[in-house]
């Protein structure tokens, strides 16, 4: 590249130096004041190098990644130190310069490309962009390099991949679109903002092979972002553990997996070792789903085919599989928003109707949900105690200070304390909101919970404590539990039972400790294989023995 | 063009047919309601029950409403609109002339008009909290609050009157030339462009501030393009439904709304004519003139919808 040759090309390549970073945050009724978002912190990248940034949500890593590019996301700014790239400070350099580094020297690939995309343009239009707008090369060069990258990236039909708009191809092939457009203006450095969390684990493991072939391929450097240790043990050279805004430890990857020297890495390290034992099943089943066939659109899009499932009091059966197999709608056809076509589904012993309008109130008190987004599944203008307290007032008529004392002592239950009764959801975290959904569910005594997706939305130590939370929950009340969940791991540390589904039949059904013991059958192999393990080199023996492709793709 | 939009787009259209037909009904059962009828009109206060009798026999106003409704639908299809009872010409002819000179001004308003508020409300969201924007913010406003009898006779004062620019009257009649009809209605174009304007501009820059939050304009600039760059490429290719929908009503208005304007000027459209004839209680006219306007706003709003249809990428190539 001609606009190095100038420089050094031995110097580094990236030099962030004591970086501060604030925002403006406006609390109703009180004065806007600045919160610190990122202090003190100090990276440096050579060419060629990835280091990653781990850390839950509010670490910090999305603001300092993006500082690489001299920009804040809604309203944040840059308040102190150097972010020194290819030799110059670009946080003293102007718009001008800003808009010659970004898309040139650094690019970026978002989260979500699927809102990354603009949906009225095609793909080729938006992958070259960036080089044509920086005059690196002629829109015909751009789209030859776009499409050998299209190749690489292992995209289908790549010559005329780029005549599709983005709504007409899959979540994981946009991903590796995304990862075309950062690399076809052949930057210095590519901010990989948590590219494969939005994706199936099936299909993550694509993505996250192919973004690594070409990092290695084109020697670009990169500050790869996730909140998944073992993903970034695949990628990153150095990691770097960001908490509250600040640098918990730095180091290599090797070092900071294997010999971690903080509490907190150490505790990101051991994530998701629950210890579990396995319930065997007695007595009659709590729920049995016999033979269910669903579909929609009036029966042209079939869902779900021949699915049977039994539930037992104080258990945990998990449903595990891809976006797309069916097991939300399971979840849908139980609580009976979607009546089946064929199929029926018994509960305590007596047959459920399949329509929710003609269920009894005492089948909706039994059977309750647990949903994914627990943001969106609570009133924002309700407090925590009007959320609790309805389904006491609703189901047994509790009025008054007895529906106050029940409140609090499910508040107890969920280990938050009663002082939360007059908060309203804004004013909690994550972890606390699903914990308010728990005690909802639980105020109405139920016999059987759904849980949809429940800690897939959360960070890895909160979504421990919510999973730890729910057993010692089962323990005492003796629920049983339908645990939706798309991670294996999860499924390891709290299911009794496992049902695997593939494009809407179970493939695989049985005790936990037999469904995943060899032998297996290829889609819970790859399931199994596919998720990530926090082993250096794991990517590629995962990619070389691997028997069948993803369905993603 | 793929399946799914030419089915929705035919949807529309068979919409729109209903609807006119649902409108024709309105306007006809609106003017039976209305006491007396034409042959009371025709003849006068003095007329004999005996001559009154004869003429509704003649004219077959004696048949059941439903027979006559469908015997004016008839007539309105195949371009018979009746006469006029006052002057006893037949509408359909003067009014051909009379909607052409509103099309005209409607037209000439929308070329002024819809490019301006447009590049109005682009510059106003690159600019947004600043300055220019508060300034093309208020004066748009400005111009939208004070009725257009007010805006136009300060026009005709101080164009027409102190400067002579243009004419005040704007007559408009066969032989004329392209030059000199543009000059003619010069003034009234003004005043409907300082009508319209804001309405169009502030939606322009409300549907594409909305887009503006999208995770794609992040992308945008992050890949060093410039603000107006990214809003003219990325933004505004994702508001145009919105826009076109207020573009649309705003269109209808020009051509519908013109009455005030063209009783100011003085000009032989069709708002004008509609006037005049509500005065004489001319029942016919009234009902051909509200047929039209229908029709025109009909025809416009599914002119806006078929756009939105159109500019959907998802509906455009589906998967």
């Amino acid at each position: 590249m001609a606009r190095l040759a100038a420089k050094d090309k031995s110097a580094r390549l990236l030099d962030i130096r004591g970086l501060r970073i604030e925002a403006t945050s406006y609390p109703p009724g009180e004065p806007p004041r600045d919160i610190v978002i990122v202090d003190g912190v100090s990276l440096a990248l050579e060419r060629g190098k990835v280091l990653g940034l781990i850390g839950e949500s509010g670490a910090g890593k999305s603001t300092v990644g993006l500082s690489s590019m001299s920009y804040g996301r809604g309203g944040v700014r840059i308040t102190g130190g150097e972010v020194v790239l290819n030799g110059r400070d670009i946080t003293k350099g102007g718009a001008r310069l800003l808009r010659q580094v970004r898309g040139r020297e650094v690019c970026y690939v978002a989260q979500s490309a699927a809102a990354a995309f603009n949906p009225a343009r095609k793909l080729m239009d938006q992958v070259t962009e960036a080089a044509r707008q920086h005059r690196i090369c002629s829109r015909a060069e751009a789209e030859k390099r776009a499409v050998g990258l299209f190749r690489k990236l292992g995209l289908p039909n790549p010559d005329t991949f780029g005549d599709r708009f983005p709504h007409q191809v899959s979540g994981g092939q946009l991903q590796r679109a995304m990862t075309a457009m950062a690399l076809c203006s052949e930057p210095d450095l590519i901010v990989f903002d948590e590219p494969t969390t939005a994706l199936d684990v099936t299909t993550q493991i694509d993505v996250l092979a192919s973004i690594k072939d070409a990092i290695r391929d084109t020697n670009v450097a990169a500050l790869y972002i996730t909140h998944d240790l073992a993903v970034v043990a695949q990628v990153a050279d150095d990691i770097m553990v960001l908490r509250h805004g600040k640098t918990v430890e730095y180091g290599e990857t090797r070092q900071i997996i294997k010999e971690p020297r903080e509490d907190y890495t150490r505790q990101l390290v051991s994530v998701h070792h629950i210890p579990h034992r396995q319930k065997p099943a007695s007595g009659a089943p709590i729920l049995a789903a016999r033979g269910i066939t669903a579909a929609y659109g009036g029966g042209q899009v079939k869902v779900l085919k021949n699915v049977s499932l039994d539930i037992h009091l104080g258990q945990t059966v998990a449903v595990v599989g891809e976006s797309g197999s069916g097991k939300s709608t399971l979840a849908r056809v139980i609580t009976g928003l979607l009546p089946p076509m064929e199929g029926s589904i018994e509960f305590d012993g007596r047959q459920l109707s399949p329509r929710l309008a003609s269920r009894k109130r005492d089948d909706l008190r039994e059977l309750q949900m647990i949903y994914q987004m627990a943001d969106t599944a609570m009133n924002p203008r309700q407090t925590v105690g009007t959320i609790i307290g309805r389904p006491l007032e609703f189901y047994f008529n509790m009025r008054g200070s007895e529906r106050d004392r029940r409140v609090a002592e499910l508040l107890d239950k969920i280990e938050m304390g009663k002082g939360f009764a007059d908060r309203y959801p804004a004013e909690l975290s994550g972890g606390q909101k699903q914990r308010v959904c728990i005690a909802r569910a639980l105020a109405a005594k139920p016999k059987l919970i759904i849980c949809d997706e429940v800690t897939s939305a959360l960070d890895p130590l909160v979504a421990d404590g919510i999973l730890k939370l729910l057993l010692a929950l089962q323990q005492e009340e003796n629920v049983a539990y339908l645990f939706i969940t798309h991670d294996l791991a999860t499924v390891k540390s709290i299911s009794d039972s496992i049902a695997v589904m593939y494009r809407g039949e179970v493939v695989r059904y049985g005790p936990r400790d037999e469904v995943l013991k060899p032998p297996f059958d290829a889609y819970t192999e790859l399931l199994l294989s596919s998720v990530p393990e926090m082993e250096l080199g794991w990517l590629e023996n995962a990619m070389k023995t691997r028997k069948m492709a993803s369905a993603g793709n | 063009m793929s399946l799914p939009v030419l089915k929705l787009v035919a949807q529309r259209i068979a919409m729109g047919i209903l609807l006119l037909l649902a409108v024709s009904v309105l306007i006809f059962v609106g003017t039976q309601i209305l006491p007396g009828d034409v042959a009371q009109s025709i003849l006068g206060q003095s007329a004999t029950p005996q001559a009154l009798e004869n003429l509704r026999r003649d004219m077959g106003l004696n048949d059941p409403a439903y027979i006559r409704y469908f015997r004016w639908l008839g007539g309105v299809l195949t371009g018979d609109l009746g006469t006029a009872l006052s002057s006893g010409q037949d509408i359909a002819s003067s009014l051909k002339g009379r909607l052409w000179n509103t099309l005209f001004l409607a037209f000439w308003a929308a070329i002024v008009s819809i490019p301006l508020a447009i590049g109005l409300g682009l510059l106003a969201v690159r600019y947004r909290n600043g300055f220019v924007d508060r300034l093309i913010s208020g004066l748009g406003l400005a111009s939208t609050s004070l009725p257009e009898f007010f805006t136009g006779y300060l026009l005709i004062y101080f164009v027409a009157v102190r400067l002579q620019w243009f004419p005040s009257v704007s007559t408009v009649f066969d032989g004329m030339t392209l030059g000199e009809r543009l000059s003619a209605i010069a003034l009234p174009v003004t005043v409907l462009t300082l009508v319209v304007l804001a309405h169009m501009m502030r939606m322009t820059r409300a549907a594409i501030l909305n887009v503006m939050q999208s995770a794609y304009v992040e992308t945008a600039e992050l890949k060093g393009l410039t603000p107006l760059q990214i809003i003219t490429r990325h933004a505004f290719p994702n508001a145009v439904a919105p826009i076109v929908n207020v573009v649309m009503l705003n269109l209808a208005f020009l051509v519908v709304g013109v009455v005030v304007v063209e009783v100011i000027f003085v000009y032989p459209g069709m708002g004008q004519y509609l006037v005049d004839h509500v005065a004489k209680r001319d029942v016919p006219v009234v009902q051909a003139c509200g047929l039209v306007f229908a029709a025109v706003y009909v025809t416009l709003n599914i002119v806006a919808d078929i756009v939105a249809i159109v500019s959907n990428p998802r509906l455009r190539h589906p998967k």
